[in-house]
């Protein structure tokens, strides 16, 4: 019995020690078998991705149903479960259109970009103990900077596609997202700050207590700006319907559209992935295995992805930068500045483990509570000498609340 | 020829043939398409000198933003999608002579040089040592805080001027 659950617990490893010692029973050099660990271990990554976005195409639509009291795709399979096959089939079967004057390489090159650069940084992610594509001593920093990447391809399909809205969309999206990776790298190096390390795995270990607890303030300017990144509501104005029909991708069908739609989905995954791994202790967690744990974790973050899609309604564009520039960014600075020094005066004052978590948790929830208080009452203020419906402060606090 | 030299020819091919498209092509936005290809063969080439930490900043910083700004500063030109015209003037000729005499010029030069070569492997705790070696007022903490200043100097300035006249 134990031998089963150890087995089931480190399942990973083991798949990973019987292929080497297949491979190397069958004479392979070692480098033959390096590349085909890693052939592997892309291939299996990919799938996750992609089996990923399937099941988060139907995941979404249901739970967005039930928030707004519909049943959901409930046809294909028992309770729906097929609609994203059936959804596939149809993306195959539509016809392939290209908007006339469009540029030709840009146009069909930007999904693939899209898509690539989405699923590249789940190399980093570490589902287990030796569970993880490949632990890079720059893992978080790969990861932003391969999703950077993404831009370049959203740009060549508002451009190529020859169409004003698409233009448009293109530019809100890029505006939105070099503007959101601000405070999401800050949010990052605080936590690198702090954990000593860029790798991935490094940062799971270093959690003894989930940074959750440690660095809520980063938690959650992270979260926050993760959803911009992503494009999803109450940011997703790049793709506003009913300003600019759907954005930069509104001249692709089938299965180039289905591309750029992946694109978001797994941003979404990998974004939800970051999270878990940067702030809610990766893969530790007691009694269930390690890659549980961090399905679960990823999942959490990605049901508030979808909890804000249904609650929340579009900011508009100057609340969208406003919030970032004005608010996140100097917010910040502040707490980068503020948590080194807290986190030198707490270990120069000989705490450790459980204290020093406390004593920056007290520092950050202060941070927190006045810097959401501060623009509040000034807000109000403003609000009451002027009796004006609408100050620059309030939807930055609501927002920051809402997200929370 | 090992794995390893042919990987650098393919990154090299890369970056020179990129960059050789970004100055030819005819077309502004293809050019600064082309011009990211080349900054992947940089970050390509960092990697394989196992300088991970530049090869992220490389695509983080120039293809991630500094690309990006130079696509929406092409896209706000105006009237780049008519009449690219032509990428070579009739001075191209004398061009390709001089460069290529400088090119002969340089070419014993750097071949000729003793480059120092790395006797031992990257350490592990490289990105420790250059994170140190930034603030260490020893080493270049001063070169580092200038360059803060820069920038810092470069973004008020670009306020000033972007500052709606009052």
């Amino acid at each position: 019995m134990a031998q089963i659950y150890d087995f089931i617990y480190n399942l990973f490893p083991y798949l990973g020690a019987w292929l080497r010692g297949l491979l190397q029973s069958w004479g392979l050099p070692e480098d033959a078998i390096l590349l085909i660990i890693g052939l592997i271990k892309a291939f299996l990554l990919a799938n996750f991705g992609l089996i990923g976005f399937a099941i988060l195409t139907y995941v979404e639509r249901k739970i967005v149903a039930r928030f707004q009291d519909r049943l959901g795709p409930n046809v294909a399979g028992p309770y729906g479960i097929l609609q994203p096959v059936a959804d596939g089939i149809k993306l195959l079967t539509k016809e392939d259109t290209m908007p006339a004057g469009a540029d030709r390489w840009v146009y069909n090159l930007a999904p693939l970009i899209i898509a690539t650069c989405a699923l590249a940084p789940l190399v980093v992610i570490p589902f287990g103990p030796g569970a993880v594509g490949a632990d890079l001593n720059i893992g978080v920093l790969y990861a932003l900077a391969v999703g950077a990447g993404a831009l370049v391809g959203v740009l060549m399909a508002g451009w190529g596609s020859n169409n004003k809205y698409a233009l448009l969309g293109a530019f809100r999206a890029v505006a939105q997202l070099i503007s959101y990776e601000i405070p999401a790298v800050f949010s990052v190096v605080v936590v690198v700050m702090v954990a000593g390390t860029m790798s991935t795995v490094g940062i799971v270990l270093a959690q003894d207590v989930p940074y959750l607890f440690v660095l809520p303030l980063a938690a959650l300017v992270f979260l926050i700006s993760g959803v911009a990144e992503v494009g999803r509501t109450p940011f997703d104005l790049l793709e506003a319907e009913s300003e600019i029909v759907a954005g930069f991708h509104i001249e692709y069908s089938g299965m180039k559209f289905a591309l750029v739609f992946l694109g978001e989905f797994i941003h979404a995954l990998v974004v939800s992935a970051l999270f878990a791994v940067l702030f809610l202790g990766g893969w530790r967690g007691p009694w269930l295995p390690p890659y549980l744990w961090t399905l679960i974790k990823m999942s959490v973050g990605i049901f508030l992805f979808f909890w804000l899609r249904a609650t929340l309604p579009r900011i508009r564009i100057d609340q969208m930068l406003n919030l970032n520039w004005k608010f996140l960014t100097p917010l910040m600075i502040l707490n980068l500045i503020g948590v080194a020094l807290v986190d030198k005066g707490l270990r120069a004052a000989g705490a450790t483990g459980g204290l020093w978590a406390a004593g920056m948790f007290a520092f950050n929830m202060a941070m927190l509570i006045g810097a959401l208080g501060i623009p509040g009452y000034l807000g109000h203020r403003a609000r009451m000498a002027a009796m004006a419906s609408a100050s620059g402060e309030e939807p930055e606090a609501l927002e920051a609340v809402g997200a929370h | 020829m090992t794995l390893i030299q042919a990987v650098f020819v393919l990154f090299a091919i890369l970056t020179l043939g990129a960059g050789l498209f970004t100055v030819l092509s005819r077309h502004l936005f293809h050019a600064v398409l082309y011009l990211i290809l080349s900054l992947v063969g940089v970050a390509g080439l960092f990697v394989l000198l196992e300088a991970e930490f530049l090869a992220g900043v490389q695509v983080l910083i120039y293809i991630g933003a500094i690309s990006i700004l130079i696509i929406f500063a092409v896209m706000l030109t105006r009237g780049m999608a008519r009449n690219p015209g032509p990428p070579l003037n009739n001075q191209s000729l004398a061009a390709a002579v001089i460069a290529g005499l400088f090119f002969v010029l340089l070419a014993p030069v750097i071949a000729g040089f003793p480059w120092p070569q790395a006797t031992q492997g990257v350490p592990a705790d490289a990105i420790e040592a250059l994170g140190r070696s930034l603030v260490d007022p020893n080493q270049f903490a001063l070169p580092f805080e200038l360059a803060s200043v820069m920038i810092l100097a470069a973004l008020i300035g670009a306020i000033f001027i972007a500052r709606e006249k009052r």
